[in-house]
């Protein structure tokens, strides 16, 4: 007898149906993971087995936990069932807190909630559960607010909140997205002790195959909404699931052709941020983001730069786009500053463009596609006018494989995939030298992802393209850059060939990051 | 806690003296000589300038600014030019029905508002929101002083339950008194009510839509127990700071109600002080409702940190 069965179970939300024949089982102490792509509906499947579904939601099939049968249930009986014997995680540990209540409280709710104990005892017990999740209240006291807490450990608090009365099934959805690649391992190593501790069934939701790859003693693959195979990761052969594999470790055709002249040239930057005075008279502090950086990209490269979030290298791209004046350095480009006195040089900007990783706000949602493409030509002095400016809109949809009757279109109606190649189209429309992607292929789904990686390839082969590919992403970065940059605390630890650097990597911080980073086991 | 509270003070003493020149200047390039207006076109030149000396108008604008803020200091806001008694007084008799009159109308509108609004929120969509919604439009919709005839004609005409207008005074006992201010509160209260209703219902069914409610409910909270624990506190912020908006109008702006009531209050004081040229009246009220205004937003950032914590510790 399964902890968790799920069989037949269909869901629909109005008249669109979301899940079709979904049939899962986890048996105590086991490890489902489950993946599938944007939409294919793993999390509406984990919110049926709570009974969390959106307004409107009708489900029907038969949801077996612990020998409830879940469909049947009241919602007061369901209320009862949450959190005793069934604890969910989320995704954002940003915004999974109360940011008005202390850490401690909200364990102790949990307890408070299901159990007739006072409030002092209830107090001691989350004590014991922080300090089962790695937060010990001797060194992460329990008086904290979430705003306090970095992402990692406010993720730890949540999973304290799920497992503080050791429910015999845990359901974490996409529970370390959100966290760097060190962190995502520390969560991951946490979930797969408590596993083992409490005999818990434990239901772990990716978009990721490396994530849960080793940890899963049986994957679920999903896909719109229905399950295409169950297995261990090695027996997994239907072709969607392959095709799943091959996109999350995607390496693209490339020619490689990095000449032997730098474009960029980044010399000794710093970039420092005034921090809060001390005081009413104290002066303000600054903190150094960016720490005497330097390095050069050489036509036709692509450079990778690698880093956990809050290593500066958001700040860095700023600064080389000229988007920020720098305290200290140069940067050039062929020779140019990027900053001519305290203004951005028009001549050099032009020359650059840059893809951010949101494709849902990086678009103004009230011009068309063709007028947020041809934007960039307000850096031009003569930009084309007329039919030349829609025939250039036109050439750089069509290069990044969208048609020309595309920019017409508003931005709602693309996909996330989609709108990453609009936002490159805008960024080729005026042939610049440079493109720098910051994290530019990290919302999207592995399949989508691979097809871009392949498209940004292509494009560089044919437009003699040089890139700057900034990414938390080692795996990404592994298979599209020539060379790589690693970046920690301002400053850069390590940099070489790509594989000679993911192959022996000296510096210790790199070879925590490989370490850390989720890869598929390697199958025959 | 404390380092904020200092900023916010030390924030409320430059606001008050900016506040305080801003007025000062404004009243001094009005037209008109208040001198001459309470002696007639007919006056004597020698009595005006008698009178100017004698109400402080001579000297530079410098010195009279000075004298005006230091009076203010000691408590002493002047002589007004028509009743030729002190400001002071004046306003203090006149505080006594606007202030509690405010609480009043405030509390009523708050103790109206809260349940409305939660009540709406939790039943989204339902009749009994579509009611209250429809209820508070209504509110907002119908002018208060119409409204407050409409009570006059029902509660003091018809039923004879409370008297038309006028004031007694607190001398009388607090029950006549705060029996002659009911009617007036409620005519304040309802649009009020009905503006704080639906930021209520819009702030508490945005807090609803957050992650952490959702959270809440996987630990096992039902709806009301989540809305109570962890979306109310949360939706407070828009809220207070709508309270605290509120607060300052009903203070200052209820001279509509004074004048369908015929009570004694700062509203008609200012009125009638205008009308009059009585400028150091004016100018006196006005500093004074601007002093209470910048108290209660004072307050109301007090407010914010206390309901949430990110707050205490920036600077």
């Amino acid at each position: 007898m399964s902890l968790l069965e799920i069989e037949n179970l269909r869901l629909g939300i109005g008249a669109v149906e979301i899940l079709n024949d979904v049939s899962l089982a986890v048996t105590a102490g086991e490890i489902l993971g489950v993946i599938g792509e944007s939409g294919s509906g793993k999390s509406m499947t984990a919110l049926s087995v709570m009974q969390l579904l959106p307004r409107g939601a009708g489900c029907s099939g038969r949801i077996t936990l612990n020998g409830h049968d879940v469909l049947a249930m009241r919602e007061a009986e369901m209320c009862g069932l949450r959190g005793q014997e069934v604890g969910m995680v989320f995704q954002e540990p940003m915004t999974a807190l109360n940011p008005l209540q202390t850490i401690g409280d909200q364990v102790a709710e949990t307890i408070l909630i299901h159990e007739d104990a006072s409030r002092a005892e209830a107090m001691e017990r989350a004590h014991e559960v922080l300090r089962r999740v790695d937060l010990p209240p001797g060194r992460v006291a329990p008086s904290r607010y979430p705003h306090e807490l970095s992402g990692g450990q406010r993720q730890r608090v949540c999973i304290a909140m799920a497992i503080a009365l050791r429910p015999r099934l845990l359901i974490a959805d996409e529970p370390t997205t959100a966290l760097d690649v060190t962190t995502q391992a520390e969560v991951l190593r946490l979930l797969k002790r408590l596993v083992a501790e409490d005999g818990m069934g434990l239901l772990l939701i990716s978009h990721d195959l490396g994530v849960v790859a080793d940890m899963a003693d049986k994957i679920a693959i999903m896909q719109h909404g229905r399950v295409v195979e169950t297995g261990r990761f090695s027996d997994l052969r239907d072709p969607y699931s392959l095709a799943l594999m091959e996109a999350s470790d995607h390496k693209p055709d490339r020619a490689g052709h990095a000449g032997e002249t730098p474009v960029l040239s980044v010399r000794e930057v710093v970039r420092d941020y005034p921090t809060p005075r001390q005081g009413w008279l104290g002066k303000p502090g600054l903190f150094r983001a960016v720490d005497h950086i330097s390095f050069d990209i050489q036509r036709g490269e692509n450079l990778g730069l690698v880093g956990e979030s809050g290593c500066g290298k958001s700040t860095l791209a700023r600064a080389i786009l000229g988007l920020e004046e720098v305290q200290a350095g140069a940067i050039t480009l062929d020779g140019q500053p990027v900053f001519d006195g305290h203004q951005a040089n028009r001549a050099v900007r032009r020359r650059m463009q840059v893809v951010f990783q949101d494709p849902y706000g990086s678009f103004n949602p009230r011009w068309t596609v063709g007028r947020s493409v041809a934007e960039p030509f307000h850096l031009l002095d003569d930009p084309p006018k007329g039919a030349a400016r829609e025939a250039a809109v036109v050439e750089a949809l069509e290069n990044v494989g969208l048609s020309g009757k595309d920019r017409q279109k508003y931005i709602h109606e693309f996909s996330g995939g989609q709108r990453q190649r609009i936002a490159l189209a805008r960024a080729l429309i005026i042939r610049p030298d440079l493109i720098i992607l910051d994290e530019a292929v990290s919302a999207l789904d592995v399949q989508v992802r691979a097809r871009m990686l392949d498209l940004l390839a292509d494009l560089s082969d044919r437009l003699s393209l040089t890139y700057l590919f900034i990414s938390h992403d080692l795996s990404v970065v592994r298979n599209v850059t020539d060379r790589v940059l690693v970046m920690q605390g301002g400053k850069i630890v390590e940099e070489g060939e790509t594989e000679a650097v993911f192959v022996a990597p000296r510096h210790p911080y790199t070879r925590q990051l490989i370490e850390a980073a989720p890869r598929l086991p390697k199958t025959a | 806690m404390l380092r904020y509270a200092g900023r916010r003070l030390f924030s409320l003493a430059v606001s008050l003296w900016v506040a305080s020149l801003v007025i000062f200047l404004a009243l001094e390039i009005v037209p008109g000589d208040p001198a001459a207006y309470m002696l007639g076109i007919n006056a004597q030149e020698d009595t005006l300038a008698a009178l100017r000396e004698e109400l402080g108008l001579n000297g530079s604008p410098m010195e009279r600014y000075l004298a005006w803020i230091g009076g203010m200091f000691q408590g002493d806001f002047g002589t007004s030019y028509t009743y030729r008694t002190p400001v002071s007084e004046m306003i203090a008799d006149r505080l006594w029905v606007s202030l509690p009159l405010a609480l009043f109308a405030l509390a009523l509108s708050t103790l109206i508002a809260f349940p409305a609004g939660i009540l709406a929120a939790r039943n989204r969509g339902s009749v009994v929101d579509v009611a209250i919604m429809g209820g508070t439009q209504l509110g907002v919709a119908i002018p208060n002083f119409w409204f407050a005839m409409l009570m006059v004609l029902v509660f003091a005409i018809n039923l004879r339950w409370f008297s038309a207008g006028g004031f007694p005074g607190w001398s009388e006992g607090i029950g006549p008194a705060l029996k002659a201010l009911t009617l007036p509160a409620i005519a304040l209260a309802l649009p009020q009510a009905s503006i704080l209703a639906r930021v209520m219902r819009s702030a508490l069914l945005d807090t609803l839509g957050e992650d952490y409610i959702r959270t809440a409910r996987a630990k096992g909270l039902t709806q009301g127990q989540a809305l109570r624990r962890h979306a109310l506190r949360n939706a407070l912020i828009p809220v207070l700071t709508i309270i605290g908006l509120q607060f300052s109008f009903l203070l200052a702006g209820a001279i509509i109600i004074e004048n369908v009531f015929y009570l004694p209050g700062l509203g008609r004081l200012v009125f009638q002080a205008i009308s009059a040229r009585d400028l150091i009246v004016v100018e006196s009220v006005v500093m004074l409702l601007v002093f209470a205004v910048i108290m209660v937003n004072f307050a109301v950032d007090i407010a914010y940190a206390w309901v949430d914590p990110r707050l205490r510790g920036r600077r």
